[in-house]
């Protein structure tokens, strides 16, 4: 593999999974990472990279974002979505199996990696269909769909038809060790709800989801895991019971991780207040007590892993009377400012928080991504944490527009990032 | 993010720009529309031409997605006798139907100079979209949006208690019924405590009740016997019938054995109580007829203060935007 010759110095280096946090040089050739503090004999770099005052990390790794294709462009494509990714740090997608097609046949999944290797920004990684066509009711080939490259199998979405295909579903996951990843919503509970049910919901007279439509699904699959042997990830939390859950299931020994998107641990439902559709996302922003426990599940480890949940629209899907609007935002290049928008409030710290984007999910993943070591792929970020910068279409690369923070100014800018030692991203002054 | 404008509906100067919601009006604003409302009920019962030129030469579109007749009617003859010109659109099947968006179904009528929309609309929120985006010149009245708002009707009906018991302080008012679903009593229950009545409460089962319904500012009974006691107003809300079907309430015979208001249970309300009811009523569901048709029962006196309402309403309106294009 040949791959120029890249060294970063002057920056402050975070690499939680090695535990190391001090100003040190990183020396980068073919691909991966030559050397960390001493520059190798003989390294000459085609490019050293002055990084003073900055931190470089490893390349962040998200465990949910939506990328629209195959079967969506009009919303986002591959091209665009990764050189989003790429400007918010994020080295690697998870991309959820809801596309159209669903990746429920390993023609989808590689179809979807190989499309993003020859784009040649962030990696893809399909998560393959737990169910076929994600209807619930049949099992997928998940053996396939994992030696095509799947990292877990998930239903999406999608509610799965009954308890005994949800049972049967864990144990043949488990059977070829593969991940399955549960964003737990039950769809009775949930019925037409559109927002938190609590004090806003009764305000505005908007359809509400309760925290036991999360919750209920959260002890239904504890329930089964033991008797299946499954590993499981929850995805994308947003309530304070499920947290306690997850914590007990956790003491216990049981095989569980959970993520919470970058803009749960960051908003209430208390930004519903004037039936602003950007604010329109499922699982629907909850109350403070939600957002702080959520928090500190991440500061505790609890929650292993920070995510983007991106999902990028056209301006349509937002333009409508609320329960009509589609949910999401389009967040991957706004979770790195909202994560250390945490850190400066005190509620995270640093390391740890780079932890949650990098050696936290690469963990969930069982992959040896997510650091910066001598011989490891070098993707790499490289951020300002002091830059102060508005949100606004002209320096924004994903296609979807829809993200509330437009027009606000954030703290923190990633400035640079590698994929496997070629710089994919680079920021000048003007933008 | 953007900011959150409590009082979007207000202009600069303070005056009504739309009318979306009773949230975010202060006691002066209501009392200044019931003020209003007063001059006009003259107009409407006593003279023989009854019509003033307050609108004339405006063009009101009452665009409604939803059923409604009273409503809508009173919302029209309100115009009329303000002398605009009315357009009625019902958008049930219409346009949306075929596909066109919300936004470019109103861009669309916008575009034929139109100074105000009346709107109806299922979902919560619409009025609220809709007037975010219509050119500035433009007003937008809420006529109900989902289980929002339905604020002309909650004026409407500030304006019968006030006629009946002169003042608010010190009134105790219940609201019976679907209170989950009810945008008319969120406006009621808003306008009451904003003009200082000394308790509002509601009476239903804990499936009709929204949660944290205490937080709307009410006491919340599940008896009547006990809800209605002393109380000086009551105002029992219409059932649909498709609760039954959500399992929400086991039959209708059940709900009027529970909530039902017969001339028995009046008798734990003050004496000279009133009874009132948005309409349309169901008879032997929510109330009983010796009740609707009794001495007590301001149903159809509502109806009628409905029109000088929404005139007060209209004018105000429409004023404020002569006003701030004059300056």
């Amino acid at each position: 593999m040949k791959g120029p010759r890249i060294s970063i110095s002057g920056a402050r280096l975070i690499d939680p999974a090695s535990g190391v946090d001090r100003q040190q040089s990183v020396y980068i050739a073919n691909g991966i990472v030559a050397a960390v503090g001493k520059r190798p004999d003989g390294f000459h770099a085609d490019r050293e990279i002055q990084a003073p005052g900055q931190i470089v990390c490893p390349g962040f790794i998200d465990l949910c974002a939506r990328i629209r294709e195959p079967g969506q462009e009009h919303k986002a494509t591959i091209p665009s979505e990764t050189a989003a990714a790429v400007a918010g740090g994020f080295t690697t997608l998870c991309c959820p199996p809801d596309t159209q097609p669903v990746i429920d046949t390993p023609a989808v999944a590689e179809m979807i990696r190989d499309r993003a290797e020859r784009i040649g920004k962030a990696r893809i990684l399909p998560i393959g269909a737990l169910t076929r066509s994600l209807r619930g009711k049949e099992l997928s080939e998940m053996r396939a769909l994992k030696k095509a490259g799947c990292v877990a199998a998930s239903n999406a979405g999608n509610p799965v038809a009954n308890t005994l295909v949800l049972r049967r579903a864990l144990e043949y996951a488990a059977s070829f060790e593969l991940l399955v990843m549960v964003r737990p919503e039950d769809p009775w509970l949930r019925n037409h709800g559109v927002i938190h049910e609590g004090l806003v919901s009764t305000r505005l007279g908007l359809p509400g989801i309760p925290e036991a439509a999360e919750t209920v699904v959260v002890a239904q699959v504890l329930a089964l895991l033991k008797q299946t042997g499954a590993r499981v990830h929850f995805a994308q939390l947003s309530c304070a019971g499920a947290v306690d859950m997850v914590a007990r299931a956790r003491e216990l020994g049981l095989p569980v991780s959970a993520d919470v998107s970058a803009h749960q641990l960051c908003l209430t439902e208390a930004a519903l207040t004037d039936f602003d559709s950007l604010y329109h996302v499922n699982p629907p922003f909850r109350t403070e007590q939600d957002r702080a426990a959520l928090c500190r599940g991440v500061a505790d480890g609890i929650v292993s892993a920070i995510c983007s949940d991106h999902q990028p629209h056209e301006e349509g899907a937002k333009l409508n009377a609320f329960s009509s609007t589609e949910a999401g935002i389009s967040s991957l290049e706004t979770v790195l400012p909202l994560t250390l928008g945490l850190v400066s409030a005190g509620q995270l710290n640093l390391v740890r928080a780079i932890d949650s984007l990098t050696n936290g999910p690469a963990k969930v993943l069982g992959l040896t991504a997510g650091q910066i070591k001598p011989g490891s792929v070098a993707d790499i970020c490289i951020f300002d944490p002091e830059a102060i910068w508005t949100v606004d279409a002209r320096n924004w690369y994903s296609r979807g527009l829809n993200n509330p923070f437009f027009g606000t100014q954030l703290k923190g800018r990633v400035t640079c990032t590698l994929v496997a030692g070629r710089i994919v991203h680079e920021r000048t002054d003007q933008t | 993010m953007n900011e959150y404008n409590p009082n979007f509906q207000l202009d600069a100067n303070g005056q009504l720009r739309h009318f979306l919601s009773i949230e975010g009006l202060d006691r002066e604003m209501l009392t200044r529309i019931m003020d209003t409302a007063e001059s006009f009920a003259g107009v409407v019962a006593d003279q023989p031409v009854k019509k003033v030129p307050l609108l004339r030469g405006k063009t009101i579109v009452n665009l409604f997605f939803e059923n409604s007749t009273r409503t809508r009617t009173t919302f029209e003859l309100a115009a009329k006798r303000l002398s605009a010109d009315v357009l009625n659109i019902n958008i049930e099947t219409s346009a949306t139907a075929k596909g066109e968006s919300l936004l470019d179904t109103v861009r669309n009528i916008q575009a034929m100079h139109v100074d105000m929309f009346v709107i109806r609309h299922g979902e919560s929120g619409a009025p609220y979209f809709i007037a975010r985006h219509v050119e500035p010149h433009v007003s937008v009245i809420n006529a109900g949006d989902g289980r929002h708002s339905h604020p002309t009707q909650a004026m409407l009906d500030m304006f019968t208690i006030r006629r009946y018991k002169r003042t608010f302080e010190g009134l105790r008012v219940a609201i019976v019924g679907d209170i989950l679903h009810s945008r008319v009593a969120r406006s009621q229950i808003l306008a009451l405590n904003t003009l200082g009545v000394a308790q509002v409460r509601v009476i239903g089962p804990r499936t009709l009740l929204p949660v944290d319904a205490e937080s709307l500012g009410v006491r919340v009974f599940h008896k009547m016997d006990e809800g209605l006691q002393d109380v000086d107003v009551v105002i029992m809300l219409r059932l649909q019938k498709e609760r039954m079907r959500g399992a929400m309430l086991p039959s209708e015979h059940e709900y009027f054995s529970c909530f039902g208001l017969t001339r028995e249970r009046l008798r734990f309300a003050r004496p000279d109580a009133i009874v009132m009811h948005p309409g349309p009523i169901n008879r032997g569901v929510e109330i009983e007829s010796r009740v609707a048709d009794g001495d007590s029962s301001v149903i159809l006196q509502q109806v009628g203060y409905g029109i000088a309402i929404r005139m007060a309403i209209m004018t105000m309106a429409m004023h404020s935007k002569a006003r701030s294009k004059a300056s």
